[in-house]
């Protein structure tokens, strides 16, 4: 005699929304919201510097080259921790690294920048925060990464540690840049 | 007479609740953002602000939440409307930059068809298999337990005393 589907549906029931409930606890972070901006272009803006550095950011400087658009500010605690990864890729010249300042006092972002180093090429800072929801901003820090027609490819949500930046962050860049390379070859 | 309540536990009672106001009174300083002027607008404004979900605590609306980026969306909302957006534009003007996430009703869409249907889905399946189960029920039980040959035996005497 075979088994009737009401013998065996409930434990297969019940199996189907435990794997489902165990898949959405154990790899989905509700803290990490998609981004609506991917492949769009980044936003237009003009920002003034913030207090000590020699230039400010609009979104021109972002045209022409594969750029990082990292958004930090000197309040905000997990920039800390992933702001020496950005000195080193500041330091390395593989990729100009902007800095959105993010709605924070000029005094304290220049002497953030004072202790802490400037990998940055050029920082906007945006005092009122609109900038930032332009870029769908909501938590500090985010990283973009914009092509060389100014559209947004990537974003990273929250401190980068080396294994995102070598294995997601800077293979975009080269991804984007050999791109770059092939379009102009042509 | 003695007191009801110990003159300590009193002291540290009116120091909780005195705690408890000031706390309170912080809160409220620091959520205050300028309404529009015009009362019209503002109600507009905050009919979008209710519709808006929260990007730092999940499941608030920027109408309830006091985390700084609310306080700022609720800004970007009212000068939207000001500017003479509708409820709509206002709304979109979100959506454009955060995503359908933005939306604490979720819009019915390809992406979101499971979300609608599902439960309706799961409804229908549930019905289904109520209705396989209880007509089968009976006639199964019939089926799957003959009687016994004692069982045969005994009814064939009950019957035929009766007759």
């Amino acid at each position: 005699m075979t088994m009737r589907p009401m013998t065996y549906m409930p434990p297969v029931m019940f199996a189907v929304v435990a794997v489902a409930l165990a898949l959405g606890l154990l790899f989905v972070n509700p803290k990490e919201i998609p981004s609506a901006l991917i492949g769009q272009p980044a936003p237009t803006f003009d920002l003034p510097s913030v207090d000590g550095t020699p230039h400010g950011l609009s979104s021109a400087d972002l045209m022409g080259q594969v750029s990082i658009v990292n958004v930090f500010a000197s309040w905000c605690v997990p920039c800390r921790i992933e702001h020496p990864l950005w000195v080193e890729v500041g330091a390395s010249g593989e990729v100009p690294v902007y800095g959105l300042n993010y709605k924070d006092s000029q005094e304290n972002a220049s002497q953030w920048l004072a202790d802490f180093g400037d990998p940055y090429t050029a920082i906007g800072a945006d005092l009122n925060g609109r900038v930032g929801v332009d870029f769908g901003v909501y938590g500090v820090p985010e990283t973009f990464v914009i092509d060389a027609e100014g559209l947004i490819q990537l974003k990273f949500i929250g401190p980068i540690d080396r294994f995102a930046l070598e294995n997601e962050i800077l293979p975009k860049v080269r991804e984007l840049q050999a791109l770059m390379v092939a379009d102009g070859a042509e | 007479m003695r007191d009801l309540v110990h003159p300590w536990a009193a002291a540290i009672i009116a120091l909780m609740v005195g705690i408890g106001v000031a706390a309170h009174a912080q809160v409220v300083t620091e959520i205050i953002d300028p309404p529009l002027e015009d009362p019209v607008l503002e109600a507009r404004a905050q009919t979008v602000h209710k519709q808006i979900r929260c990007l730092v605590c999940q499941n608030q609306s920027i109408h309830d939440s006091n985390a700084g980026l609310a306080r700022d969306l609720r800004i970007i909302v009212r000068d939207r409307i000001a500017a003479g957006d509708t409820n709509d534009e206002a709304i979109q003007y979100l959506v454009n930059r955060y995503g359908d996430w933005v939306l604490l009703k979720p819009p019915f869409k390809a992406a979101t068809l499971v979300l609608w249907l599902g439960p309706i889905l799961i409804l229908l399946l549930a019905g289904w298999s109520a209705r396989t189960y209880y007509r089968a029920t009976p006639a199964q039980v019939a089926q799957a337990v003959p009687l016994t040959e004692e069982e045969q035996r005994r009814l064939a005497e009950i019957l035929d005393t009766e007759a």
